[in-house]
């Protein structure tokens, strides 16, 4: 009689090959597991990358005054790649290095930008009538983040007293009030409560007469991309980046001091005025230095940013630790 | 559970865990870190902190609620690598951001609030690391060992406000952490609070008043 539960000798797996086995069977799923885990670290933590291609402005110029007049920092100055992967734009993400992907579709096809208020000739530019008020100009000027980091960006755009002589102020217009686009389709961070939208800025009437300041439309000699503002935005560069405004679509000329976004989301930590002050901290964080996009270690802020000798007169007389 | 499969699950944490690290290093060494990697590294440490806190204290509720026991093994070696990846944090922030500036760094530490609530989380995390050893869990007790150990939620805690003192307005990541954790800490009170329960028919147990 045969016994069915008996198993020959040569069935049994030898225990060198059992071990082996589970040896290989385990390496496996080792392996497995930590690509799996190295997968989701790559997802949900990497930073910004990828390629980004404008248009190349036309008739771009140096700007003829020389260094003294603040126009050309001559510093190094911080990679296209990372002026484009390194941006706080709330419209499109809270993510500094999720800006670039989430704004790279945006569509700027007929943008206007009204200028009006408390001006004799109001009128709704479209954005190429605008853009022919004065040829580009390129302005190398440093900018300070109120986070404590810092970039040298070369910026093609004219002067915005350009545009304002155009327009005609009345005697009354002592302040300038800026707002972004609002479009939640378009600009899909606009769906978040994070801040009261759409973005406003505003500039007392002599700095936003300043040459300095800045109507910006390209950096280095192309477009804007989306990321940095496009089509239209607003460089102050002894103020800190976030008076800067971004793809603007109205210039109101005004009587009193305007709204300000960051300023109405916390009023203790940003000012309107919000120079760039090694003197006064934000209230969580120190501005006395700054992390340079591109260099290693940190190097000491300059009062206004270093554009002392261009704008301090402005501010005579104000204690900026109050006004800041 | 067998002893080997045990050994074997022991290993797949311990690897995993330091995949993110790897990768770190990996990035920073070829410079992929972005725009500022030292802010990269900072941030990306100080979440990992968080999360192998908060992963720490889901070990207890899952075993209760699932009945695996086993899976009690894992627990130090979650808590060790949260304070494994909080000292990178520090670590980072004072060599490569405060160039190891040791007066510049504790001056820095003082005036700012986040810094002193992240410096008390990594603080007490240290007597958590030192006496994980199972030599020291035999020399202190379990009772004593518990009651020490219980400075995980503080540690988990102070963390998260640290997270959230620093956010500009963005306050919808260390929210989520805070809710996480919120719902691991609840448990425990609930269990604790159960767990007392049955007891106050024993006179003893009641607190007399003005006692």
């Amino acid at each position: 009689m045969k016994e069915p539960n008996k198993i020959s000798a040569k069935e049994i797996t030898p225990p060198a090959t059992y071990f082996n086995r589970r040896k290989f069977i385990e390496t496996g799923i080792l392996a497995a597991s930590a690509v799996a885990t190295g997968i989701v670290y790559r997802t949900l933590n990497h930073p910004a990358a990828g390629k980004v291609k404008t248009a190349k402005l036309a008739g771009l110029t140096t700007a003829t005054t020389n260094a003294a007049d603040g126009f050309r920092v001559d510093e190094a100055q911080t990679s296209f790649d990372n002026i484009t992967h390194y941006n706080n734009f709330y419209e499109f993400s809270t993510d500094k290095e999720g800006v670039a992907s989430a704004a790279a579709n945006f569509d700027t096809k007929g943008w206007t930008v009204s200028v009006e208020g408390l001006v004799r000739k109001p009128k709704v530019f479209a954005l190429d009538d605008l853009l022919k008020i004065s040829p580009p100009e390129e302005r190398i000027y440093r900018m300070r983040c109120v986070e404590a980091w810092s970039m040298v960006i070369p910026w093609a755009g004219f002067s915005l007293s350009k545009l304002i002589d155009v327009v005609e102020p009345t005697d009354d217009a002592k302040y300038v009030a800026f707002e972004t686009l609002l479009d939640t389709a378009r600009m899909p961070g606009q769906r978040s409560g994070v801040l009261d939208w759409p973005y406003v800025e505003g500039l007392r009437m002599d700095e936003a007469m300043h040459p300095l300041t800045l109507l910006a439309s390209g950096i280095y000699g192309n477009a804007l991309p989306p990321q940095d503002g496009a089509p239209l935005r607003l460089v102050v560069p002894w103020k800190y980046g976030f008076k800067g405004i971004k793809s603007i679509v109205k210039i109101k000329l005004v009587a009193t001091q305007p709204r300000m976004t960051w300023n109405e989301a916390a009023p203790n930590e940003y000012g309107f005025f919000a120079n760039v002050n090694p003197e006064v901290d934000h209230p969580r964080w120190s501005q006395a230095t700054e992390q340079r996009i591109g260099e290693s270690g940190r190097r000491p802020t300059l009062p206004f940013n270093g554009y002392a000798e261009q704008v301090a007169h402005l501010y005579s007389g104000m204690d900026l630790r109050k006004i800041f | 559970m067998t002893e080997k499969n045990l050994r074997f699950a022991k290993l797949l944490v311990l690897v995993n865990a330091a995949v993110p690290a790897t990768l770190l290093a990996w990035d920073a060494w070829h410079h992929k870190l972005g725009a500022n990697p030292v802010n990269f590294a900072i941030r990306t440490t100080g979440m990992l902190a968080l999360i192998f806190l908060v992963l720490t204290l889901a070990v207890t509720p899952l075993r209760k609620l699932t009945g695996l026991n086993w899976i009690i093994f894992s627990r130090r070696t979650l808590g060790l690598y949260a304070f494994f990846y909080a000292c990178l944090h520090f670590l980072i922030f004072f060599s490569m951001d405060r160039g190891f500036n040791v007066s510049g760094t504790l001056s820095e530490m003082v005036r700012r609030k986040y810094l002193i609530v992240g410096s008390i989380a990594l603080f007490v995390m240290i007597p958590l690391a030192v006496t994980s050893t199972n030599a020291m869990i035999k020399r202190l007790g379990g009772k004593r060992w518990r009651a020490l150990h219980r400075l995980a939620y503080v540690a988990a805690i102070a963390g998260v406000i640290h997270y959230y003192m620093q956010v500009k307005a963005d306050v919808r990541q260390p929210l989520a952490f805070a809710a996480v954790l919120g719902v691991l800490l609840g448990y425990r009170l609930v269990e604790f609070w159960r767990q007392r329960k049955p007891a106050p028919a024993s006179a003893a147990a009641k607190p007399k008043p003005g006692a």
